[in-house]
């Protein structure tokens, strides 16, 4: 096969997490990879590529790239894959590449597949399987001969795997970046807090946490495990927590290696934002609460009991 | 100040989803088809705009017939217009080609903003409305939290992961929903009457010179269930928490290797 572009974002020249699962998963895939980092200031980030498994790394560097933008990132994919001819290109599936991967398919004029949880390569071309009815079901989908492939990786689905090597890095010149809506700012949040949609541990608290003072215990066990605070819808609604922090099929879809819920009785639409986590740990006083009935693992009993001798546990390890 | 709004109809999230005869698309039967919970954002920032600064909210939908129902529910709280392009049965959500009839359908109308859901809760692409402005030559922003429109231009807020990007934008301009951006309201009674009296649109296809077709870009092969899960461990903690408590973080860290 020709080979795979892979979209590699960057946050202060800082390349993410998921991105480097798609560059793993692309390596993986066998053919030619390929990578396209726009940033400013990102030739660090930019060599160190070849050790994720870019044979070819094209990079625009430039001021304006610095944040992020619809206009002037598709612009620097279109380049990248008009040069390397790629049959697919990969993109995490995080909010940007969420918005990226569609714009470039556009633009592009094919059709594009998100949230792919695995990749079968049929002759040069993908099938995908992913998630739909927030997990409810498993579509396998193909762009019906169109290519190249646009399709986003759901993050934390695949390895990032480290295989060593140099890539040859390619600048981009001869931008001529058109950027409409632009952004002004990132606001990061205070204290380094990691999002749900990126962990790798959860710990969600609802509506049995009972106030939102109480999301301080919740935090104290996702601390203890180096994880993040989610919250379902019923906590969001009721004003105690962000909604940034909400999980299920009106927050977000999330695949952690393992979820702790605690107080949350389990309707349909939080099973299904987060039934795909790999190890799933229930706490919750009513034993016929339906969340036991997706948990690896539950405790019958009440939170404000069970949590503050888990954390002293894990603290002990 | 028009705003023309893009709602699709999902099942209500409260549905049992079943895979359909055809092994491609979902069992339909005793599923209650609802306005998409996103664009409810986007329909009720459109009413809150057109309040504010005058102009009227079209909604344009792509289904079949059932999907009145649901446009029936936007007229009724408070939409002007409403527009029914029928079809869609066979684009199982083919993002492209949705967005392709969409604009089909909206270029040649005058309007400042278009706002989508930031995704169809059901297939859950969220690509049409990134994909929509693509093909109307406008400039878009995705998961808005935040909005404030202005003459001629916007100022949004958006969630990223650990944190908020904040966007300027000309207008006319596409941006896609996100929860946090407003509450949505409920029809009242008056406007559930009202609603039956106002007219909706209906295009044909046809007359809009997309072709549908079946699964032209994003084609289905197979849907299927997830495995059933086998039953977990449950440990009782009600009389001695603590000893619960230590139990399941020794099986977390042996048995199943979480920690």
């Amino acid at each position: 096969m020709a080979g795979i572009l892979v979209f590699v974002e960057q946050r202060n020249s800082e390349v993410r997490k998921a991105s480097l699962q798609a560059l793993s998963e692309a390596k993986r895939q066998g053919g030619a990879v390929s990578a396209v980092l726009p940033g400013s200031g990102v030739g660090d980030a930019a060599a160190g590529l070849g050790a994720w498994g870019a044979d070819k790394v094209y990079v625009a560097d430039d001021p304006n790239l610095g944040l992020y933008s619809s206009d002037g990132y598709a612009e620097v994919v279109l380049k990248a894959a008009e040069q390397a001819q790629p049959n697919a290109i990969f993109f995490a599936g995080t909010a940007m590449g969420r918005d990226l991967a569609p714009t470039v398919a556009a633009r592009l004029g094919v059709g594009a597949i998100p949230d792919a949880v695995d990749l079968a390569l049929n002759g040069d071309s993908f099938s995908v399987r992913r998630p739909v009815y927030s997990g409810k079901a498993i579509a396998t989908v193909d762009t019906a001969g169109n290519t190249p492939q646009v399709i986003s990786l759901r993050p934390n689905v695949f390895a990032a795997e480290e295989v060593g090597g140099a890539g040859e890095a390619v600048a981009l010149d001869g931008l001529s970046l058109s950027i409409r809506a632009v952004v002004k700012e990132l606001v990061e949040a205070a204290g380094g807090e990691i999002d749900v949609a990126e962990a790798d541990v959860i710990v969600s608290g609802g509506r049995g946490i009972k106030g939102p003072e109480n999301f301080a215990l919740i935090k104290s066990l996702a601390d203890a495990l180096g994880g993040a605070v989610g919250a379902s819808r019923a906590a969001v609604d009721a004003g105690w927590i962000e909604h940034s922090h909400q999980v299920g099929q009106t927050g977000k879809v999330v695949s952690p290696s393992l979820y702790i819920a605690a107080g949350i009785s389990g309707a349909i639409q939080h099973l299904a934002g987060m039934s795909s986590s790999k190890v799933i740990v229930a706490i919750n006083k009513d034993p016929d609460a339906p969340i036991f009935k997706v948990a690896d693992y539950g405790v019958v009993g009440d939170l404000f009991d069970v949590i503050p001798p888990m954390v002293e546990a894990i603290e002990a390890l | 100040m028009n705003c023309i709004v893009c709602m699709t109809s999902v099942p209500d999230t409260a549905s049992v989803i079943k895979v359909g005869g055809d092994g491609k698309s979902i069992d339909e039967s005793g599923i209650k088809w609802i306005v998409s919970p996103y664009d409810e954002y986007a329909l009720e920032e459109a009413l809150q705009i057109t309040e504010a600064k005058g102009g009227e909210v079209t909604v344009v939908t792509y289904g079949p017939d059932r999907a009145e129902a649901a446009l029936r529910d936007c007229l009724a709280r408070g939409a002007h217009q409403a527009v029914h392009i029928l079809g869609g049965e066979a684009t199982l959500g083919d993002s492209y080609t949705i967005a392709k009839v969409l604009a089909a359908a909206i270029k040649d109308r005058a309007y400042d903003l278009v706002l989508c859901g930031f995704k169809g809760v059901g297939t859950d692409c969220g690509q049409v409305g990134s994909m929509l402005a693509e093909l109307l030559d406008v400039p878009h922003v995705v998961n808005v939290v935040e909005l404030e429109v202005g003459d001629g231009s916007l100022t949004a807020g958006r969630d990223v992961e650990g944190g908020r990007e904040n966007l300027e934008s000309p207008l006319p301009a596409l941006i896609t929903c996100q929860k946090g951006l407003n509450e949505p309201r409920y029809a009242a009674l008056k406007g559930i009457m009202a609603a039956k009296k106002k007219p909706v649109d209906k295009v044909e296809i046809a007359s809009l010179g997309v072709d549908e077709g079946s699964g032209g870009f994003y084609r289905v092969e197979n849907l299927e269930l997830p495995p059933a899960k086998a039953a977990g461990t449950i440990i009782q903690g009600e009389d001695d928490a603590a000893a619960a408590a230590g139990e399941l973080v020794k099986l977390l860290r042996e048995e199943a290797k979480a920690i």
